[in-house]
């Protein structure tokens, strides 16, 4: 009991920072037909999520005493429901079972290659900044 | 309407990715982000199961697959878990993150395609 009263602000700030991510995420995929084309917008929302993970987890690292709460909303909760690892799987399978087998392996390597390059930038930027201020 | 249904289904998914992952984590190796490709693996089956399914009203499939599947998986946590690992000179685990979450979750995702009702 004294555990879940513990956690209970935790799951309730990562409640909250899901619902205004996945929001965010449903807006910028309404901005593309449903089922038609190659999955661009959830491309830009999952690259544009790792980015801001990168700036996110470096700036935390470089304050003294964040707020225990501040992680689990922004980091967990709301990057956590603005990006989604299932839609790019499925839409990847989707294209494949389409006959789309070019558009669904640019999309399949496409999507880890920049993502992974995005929270490079996010953090390796942050970090030089910091850097910056600090000399 | 869609986006209460959005709201309502990440309220849920984004809270329990974060229990998921630490059951997950304290119970496997800790060197390795277990708990982040098991919600993203089962998150990929679910979704491929609701968009599988015709007869599933678009309600159930807002709710289902953009707001609790969107929001239990993550690909945010996936890159800067890999980022981290790569970092820390793991190259091996970091480079087996990316090949492993990939396959296993599109291959999840066209099972529960397959198995759709």
């Amino acid at each position: 009991m004294s555990r879940l009263r513990r956690q209970a602000p935790v799951l309730a700030v990562i409640a909250a920072g899901g619902v205004l991510g996945s929001l965010a995420r449903h807006g910028a995929a309404s901005l593309q037909d449903a089922g038609t084309g190659w999955p661009w917008a959830i491309l830009v929302v999952n690259v544009s999520g790792c980015l801001l993970i990168g700036v996110l987890m470096a700036v935390l690292l470089d304050l003294t005493a964040p707020h225990r709460l501040l992680r689990p909303f922004l980091g967990i909760g709301v990057l956590g429901g603005y990006t989604t690892f299932s839609t790019y799987a499925v839409d990847t399978q989707r294209l494949l079972a389409d006959g789309r087998a070019v558009a669904a392996l640019t999309y399949y390597l496409v999507t880890p290659v920049l993502a992974l390059l995005a929270v490079w930038i996010g953090t390796a930027a942050t970090r030089a900044l910091r850097g910056r201020r600090r000399a | 309407m869609t986006v209460l249904l959005v709201a309502a289904g990440a309220a849920v998914g984004a809270p329990l990715r974060y229990v998921v992952d630490r059951w997950v984590q304290r119970r496997l190796d800790g060197a390795f982000p277990w708990g982040t490709l098991v919600v993203n693996v089962v998150g990929s089956f679910v979704l491929g199961l609701v968009l599988g399914s015709p007869s599933l009203s678009s309600d159930l499939v807002v709710l289902i697959g953009t707001g609790f599947c969107g929001a239990l998986t993550t690909y945010s946590t996936f890159s800067y878990e890999t980022l981290r690992l790569l970092e820390d000179g793991a190259w091996s685990r970091g480079v087996a993150n990316v090949l492993v979450s990939m396959g296993a979750g599109l291959g999840a995702a066209a099972l529960g395609w397959i198995l759709a009702p």
